[in-house]
């Protein structure tokens, strides 16, 4: 097993965390195999240990009454009405809206993202011209921008998934155009001393060369496109969502329905960034080597 | 459609030699005149120079005096101010040069295997799929290439990356193979290797080798011919003829021939560095 850390928001211009990779399998004995699953075995316990304490704490404060149950439900009763929720109710509907949003407006935002970061990261001058108005936009809270974008799109889906495509789409353009910018030279000197012609180079060594950053800038869009969605869906009129579920709930005071929905829209970032950092491990074997 | 596409690849590979012994090539390497400036300091002011095409070459000099500046220039890596380089009457252009970087690291590409590293180089020259694998296995064939070539760069040693950026040069078998400093990020166990299996390389394929290098030992193990360079402007102080005999091992290091040798080129290294405070400060680093 390799140590992943999906939890790790990267910001703009990052480098991405090194991915540790098994180095070439050799067929195992017998032993190897044993001690292997006794160290995956050790791993997973690990990774299990803070979540069970922090349900163990839970369980055992609400169980000597340390806790206020009108703030904070007992985990076996939230647990069943998530279970409930989920196989008979509206949550996995809501779930499914939401990613269905966010998947909508990370594929617009990297789709145009990608390619615009390449042609301002190719162009020096246009990247010196573009970095202010792009880090300006970057740094506006993306909040801030929903009246305007309900003014634009409506109070529809399409309000809530422009405004994350926007979001996300300043992010990735960000990391491409600076991956580009920052381009080893000495590999584009190799293609070139090699005869290589400019679209060559291009296609062949500087997008590949690009590749880690690019999926830095990924990663941090479909976060950020989540938690705009979230909000969006929270504010912007719509009646589906986990964020308009967690609004109604906790207006019905409904608690045990809204923690779990709090842990099931974790559980959704936590997958969404782990499937990211997969294919990313994936396509970009080379990276922090 | 193979065969025609490779009469028709718009700059042919010539074919090895039966024996696998490239003749010894008799062109001249012609530079007129070479100016280069980098910001108000002249790196090289009307500098001339003559080598033949086959031998060995290495430069040294002085930190900064533009060792790895002269081989950019002549190799059309950065472009020159003034002046002309002509192999053998061709300029940078008509020519086929290659050149291997000092990091290794920085110069292969890590998406490709290593095999795919070597085989780029005939596909940018438009070669079909089964003549670049031929003539990989022509290569690989011909220095018995002890490295699982199927693995990525960065799964390789040091040493073995080089060698595969070597390869990787070798490839479209060049006239003139530029080295800047290509061992310099290896031990130095390593190093010897290395030396030895570039001779070996030297020796079989004759192709015109220049080498620049910061270890005087290893500029005159490798070389026919040491230039040893001024400060800047550049000139050359002394071209030193190598003639001990091929292939030259770690024994041949300690031979009286070659430690002579060094102990000349070394007078004329520190006489060079001395002359520093005549000129005044005004170099740079390359």
């Amino acid at each position: 097993m390799t140590r992943l850390s999906p939890t790790q928001t990267t910001g703009a211009g990052e480098q991405a965390p090194p991915i540790l990779r098994e180095s070439v399998a050799v067929s195992p004995t017998k032993a190897e195999l044993r001690w292997f699953k006794r160290l995956a075995l050790s791993r997973f316990l690990q990774v299990a240990l803070g979540p069970a304490l922090v349900l163990f704490l839970w369980y055992a404060a609400s169980a000597l009454g340390f806790l206020n149950t009108r703030l904070v439900p007992p985990p076996d009763a939230t647990f069943a009405t998530t279970w409930i929720a989920l196989t008979q109710g509206t949550m996995i509907y809501d779930l499914t809206q939401t990613l269905g949003r966010v998947l909508w407006a990370f594929v617009i935002a990297a789709g145009l993202g990608v390619p615009i970061g390449i042609v301002i990261g190719a162009n020096e001058r246009l990247y010196r011209g573009a970095e202010f108005l792009i880090d300006f936009c970057r740094s506006t809270p993306a909040t801030a921008m929903f009246p305007l974008f309900m003014l634009v799109f409506g109070l529809g889906d399409q309000g809530k998934v422009a405004l994350a495509a926007f979001s996300a789409l300043l992010i990735i353009v960000f990391n491409v155009a600076y991956g580009v910018l920052n381009a080893r030279k000495t590999r584009i000197l190799a293609a070139r001393s090699m005869g290589a012609g400019r679209i060559r180079i291009f296609a062949d060594v500087i997008f590949l060369e690009t590749l880690p950053q690019t999926f830095v800038g990924l990663r941090a869009g479909v976060s950020l496109a989540l938690v705009v969605i979230v909000v969006a869906e929270m504010f912007i009129g719509g009646m589906d969502g986990m964020g308009h579920r967690i609004m109604d709930d906790q207006m019905s005071y409904n608690l045990k329905d809204m923690y779990g929905s709090l842990i099931l829209s974790g559980a959704l970032g936590y997958c969404l960034n782990y499937a990211f950092l997969l294919i990313e491990r994936h396509f970009v074997h080379w990276a922090g080597r | 459609m193979s065969g025609l596409n490779e009469l028709s690849a718009p700059m042919s590979v010539a074919p090895l030699h039966p024996s696998g012994q490239q003749a010894i090539r008799h062109g001249r390497i012609e530079i007129r005149g070479l100016t280069k400036q980098f910001g108000d300091s002249d790196v090289y002011r009307n500098f001339n120079l003559d080598l033949q095409e086959g031998e060995f070459v290495s430069i040294f000099g002085p930190n900064g005096c533009g060792k790895s500046t002269f081989i950019n220039l002549i190799s059309g890596m950065i472009p020159i101010d003034f002046g002309t380089v002509l192999y053998d009457g061709k300029t940078i252009a008509q020519t086929r040069l290659s050149y291997v970087f000092q990091n290794y690291r920085e110069a292969l590409f890590p998406w490709m295997r290593a095999i795919s590293n070597i085989q780029y180089p005939l596909k940018i020259l438009g070669l079909d799929k089964k003549t670049q694998s031929r003539r990989v296995e022509e290569l690989l064939a011909e220095f018995n290439i002890q490295i699982d070539l199927n693995r990525y760069p960065y799964e390789l040693s040091g040493g073995q990356q080089q060698m595969v950026s070597i390869l990787r040069a070798l490839i479209t078998d060049p006239e003139v193979l530029f080295l800047d400093e290509p061992f310099s990020a290896l031990d130095y166990e390593m190093t010897l290797f290395m030396r030895e299996r570039l001779q070996h390389v030297f020796l079989k394929r004759r192709n015109t080798m220049i080498l620049v290098s910061h270890d005087l030992e290893e500029a005159i193990q490798l070389a026919n011919r040491v230039l040893m360079l001024t400060r800047r402007p550049t000139r050359i102080a002394e071209t030193v003829v190598v003639d001990v005999p091929w292939p030259r091992d770690a024994k041949s290091l300690t031979s009286p021939q070659f430690v002579a040798i060094k102990s000349h080129c070394l007078e004329v290294f520190s006489r060079e560095v001395a002359r520093r405070s005549d000129v005044g400060t005004g170099s740079g680093s390359d």
